[in-house]
């Protein structure tokens, strides 16, 4: 799994790329694979206003929805406008042609709460940890041989 | 308390399934991905494990009587070894569960049920059981799988001696598949063509493997719950806990066809005849949306301004690439081509009213 150096990350699974004050943001190739084939993506306006730690937008999948959540507070100045028809970009390419949104920071001290590549990728492998069971003991398990399977 | 896992969940981990919580049970939501899986289903073939369902077995002198009295279809033309898709009702005519009852023998009936309802439908039944029936809870027992598609027949044929071309649909063969006692079905939940097959646990994860290797030449792939959904709802099957529930009836849904009301009493029937003869309240109908958006179950639908009923299913289709659903809607509403609006997060989207299915081959 990728986690590129030069982002930052939040704890809702988004990446922040910073240029001077302006900040292009998305979600990353672990939420991207948590989601599974993404179909809908709903985006801010140009001009509104995000807050960080809010939902701005929202994610879909097949079968769920999923908010996006503010890493930083700032103004929208560009939204990717090949999401609309082509969503599952963001499953191909979530770091890159993926991106979502590009904003004008209002408060540079908000990159201060995010993490960087390192601590994010800790952040993940602790995330899958919690989510899988203990199943390696599974596979010891003995499954008797039934000789009369009959099924009626 | 621990999810239950079916026999299959090993197959699974290995073929790198992203499992979920369905029903108390761990299952397979994706593999490769819904699209792809549901995409592969239409045009191959897929293998699903089904497991999760459950099975009750009617057995007696009364069996017939029996099923007759609880299920809302006419076993009484069951043939042996035919099935049909029927419905427990209760009293009020609500559905209990949406069922397949086999015609075993006269006197053993073999009914599948959904995972969400076994233990409902097990204590409604032996509540109604007299003294010439026994009913068992044979859930743990057999493990299930649907391979479903245009190549499944190909893909099934060289592992049994009995042709399937001979097995009609809603027939039922007892079989050696891969030296696996099974009984073959040709049933399923996806509107392609395919069989649903039933083995005892234990030789589960032997059937899995016999079938997907027998599929692989021919582009076969294990698909999960997530691409089961969209491919039922692009049929407008129904899914329990979403278009039927203990509070809906079968007039309701549209599906006054699996009825035979002029059966002599069955649980629901005075209610449904009085329910036929005064009109429905509300209908079960098919959504498309007019803007980008998908409407999801539980999003209020509108006309003018005024609610007047409630998503009961929606998706993106993967088959259409248009995003549908289906609604309860009142009766009065529920013509071809209303124009609608649903409430997506605060945002009213028009759609309109389509015929069903939605998708067709």
């Amino acid at each position: 799994m990728e986690f590129p150096e030069g982002l930052k990350y939040s704890k809702e699974h988004e990446w922040v790329l910073v240029e001077g004050t302006s900040a292009t943001i998305g979600i990353t190739e672990y939420a991207q694979e948590e989601l599974g084939d993404i179909v809908f993506v709903e985006l801010p306006e140009v001009g509104e206003k995000i807050v960080k730690d809010d939902p701005f937008g929202a994610v879909e999948s097949v079968k769920a929805v999923s908010d996006i959540y503010a890493p930083v507070s700032g103004a929208v100045v560009e939204t990717n406008e090949i999401l609309p028809d082509n969503p599952e970009t963001i499953n191909d390419d979530p770091y890159g042609d993926g991106w979502m949104v590009r904003v004008e920071l209002s408060d540079i001290d908000d990159l201060k709460d995010l993490m960087d590549a390192d601590e994010y990728a800790e952040y993940v492998a602790q995330q899958k940890e919690d989510d899988d069971e203990e199943d390696d003991d599974e596979d010891e398990d003995d499954i008797e041989e039934d000789d009369d399977d009959k099924v009626k | 308390m621990a999810l239950k896992r079916t026999p299959l969940y090993a197959a699974h981990r290995r073929a790198g399934a992203k499992m979920v919580e369905f029903a108390g049970w761990e299952m397979p939501v994706h593999y490769r991905g819904v699209i792809e899986e549901h995409l592969a289903v239409r045009g191959i073939a897929g293998l699903f494990d089904v497991s999760h369902m459950g099975e009750i077995e009617v057995r007696g002198a009364g069996a017939l009587d029996f099923c007759q009295r609880l299920t809302a279809n006419d076993v009484a033309r069951l043939k042996p070894f035919q099935a049909q898709y029927s419905f427990l009702l209760n009293g009020l005519g609500g559905v209990v569960d949406d069922v397949i009852i086999y015609r075993v023998k006269a006197e053993a009936y073999f009914i599948c049920v959904n995972a969400s309802n076994i233990d409902k439908d097990f204590a409604w039944l032996s509540s109604q059981a007299g003294a010439d029936v026994e009913v068992e809870n044979q859930s743990a027992m057999y493990a299930q799988m649907a391979l479903q598609g245009p190549a499944a027949e190909s893909i099934l044929q060289p592992l049994l001696a009995q042709p399937l071309a001979a097995i009609k649909s809603f027939q039922f063969v007892f079989a050696d598949v891969a030296a696996i006692r099974c009984m073959v079905a040709r049933t399923g939940y996806t509107g392609e063509l395919g069989f649903e097959l039933y083995c005892h646990s234990d030789a589960a994860l032997g059937l899995w493997d016999a079938l997907m290797t027998a599929g692989e030449s021919h582009g076969l792939v294990a698909v999960g719950l997530g691409a089961r959904d969209t491919l039922r709802l692009e049929k407008a099957y129904p899914l329990y806990g979403h278009e039927l529930d203990d509070s809906t009836t079968p007039l309701e849904a549209g599906l006054e066809w699996v009825l035979k009301l002029d059966k002599p009493a069955f649980s629901g029937r005075d209610r449904l005849l009085q329910q036929r003869q005064q009109g429905v309240t509300r209908k079960l109908v098919g959504i498309e949306a007019l803007e980008a958006g998908i409407p999801r179950g539980g999003y209020s639908v509108f006309k003018d301004g005024v609610k007047i009923g409630a998503i009961t299913s929606g998706t993106k289709s993967p088959s259409l690439g248009k995003a549908i659903a289906l609604a309860y809607v009142a009766s009065a509403e529920a013509w071809i081509d209303n124009r609608l609006d649903v409430e997506i997060r605060g945002r009213q989207i028009p759609v309109k009213i389509v015929s069903l299915p939605f998708y067709r081959r």
